[in-house]
């Protein structure tokens, strides 16, 4: 998928990949696609929470071999 | 839609109960929340200047797993807690415990409180120290952040009426 930014949260724990992607959201603009690269097994709900919450949404999430992947577009 | 609204009064001044106000504080704001935190009793001890006072002891507390936060897997594995009587005779007990927590945190990827602190007041979390207490316990506003207000029990439910989530920690 194409994203136009990455964010690198892998080894952070709870809230942290939530609030760095709350701050790389801030510098993409609307219609941009942020990948979100995590091990927190917490961050699947939290991302999914999260989008439903600030209308950013969710594209897919993903996870391979203890490594979850998430593309959110920006509203 | 209305911006929601969360209100916390914080009343721990530990290195452990340090965390739910700030995650739960920081987190709110990344969700787009207006977020307050009232600190008052031992909870001013999370905004002070220097939070090197934060401390966590398993004495009295027999729900705090005490395991080492390195050498090998089957030594990590290994629960150290004791009777509070032995805990409460050894010098440095708490210092240590402190220390090993911190170790425990860092090895996990969890913030430290002093990351979490800064995050909650670069998205403007608000915090309020209650006057009251401060006084009681003999404090100087000197020895607080800055980007602090003081007030009392009215200045928290002004805010705190109108709130979707008002928590006690």
């Amino acid at each position: 998928m194409n994203f136009d930014k990455e964010l690198d949260a892998r080894g952070l724990n709870c809230p942290l990949p939530i609030l760095r992607a709350k701050k790389a959201l801030a510098e993409v603009t609307s219609g941009q696609v942020l990948k979100i690269l995590s091990t927190d097994p917490g961050s699947v709900k939290d991302f999914a929470a999260f989008a439903k919450q600030t209308g950013n949404e969710l594209l897919s999430t993903a996870e391979a071999g203890g490594e979850f992947t998430f593309f959110m577009k920006k509203k | 839609m209305d911006t929601k609204k969360m209100a916390i009064i914080a009343t721990k001044g530990t290195l452990d109960w340090a965390y739910p106000p700030f995650i739960l504080a920081s987190t709110a704001a990344a969700l787009g929340y207006e977020t307050q935190i009232f600190f008052t009793f031992y909870g001013l001890q999370l905004v002070r200047k220097d939070l090197s006072v934060l401390k966590v002891s398993p004495l009295g507390n027999p729900g705090m797993p005490m395991k080492m936060p390195f050498g090998p897997k089957w030594f990590k594995s290994i629960n150290w807690n004791m009777p509070n009587a032995i805990q409460a005779i050894i010098p440095g007990y708490e210092s240590v415990a402190t220390a090993l927590m911190k170790q425990t945190i860092a090895n996990n990827g969890v913030a430290t409180i002093p990351d979490l602190r800064e995050l909650c007041q670069e998205a403007e979390v608000k915090f309020i120290a209650c006057q009251m207490t401060v006084e009681l316990f003999g404090f100087e506003h000197s020895d607080f952040i800055d980007g602090l207000e003081y007030g009392g029990a009215a200045t928290f439910f002004e805010f705190a009426g109108e709130t979707d989530i008002c928590l006690f920690i």
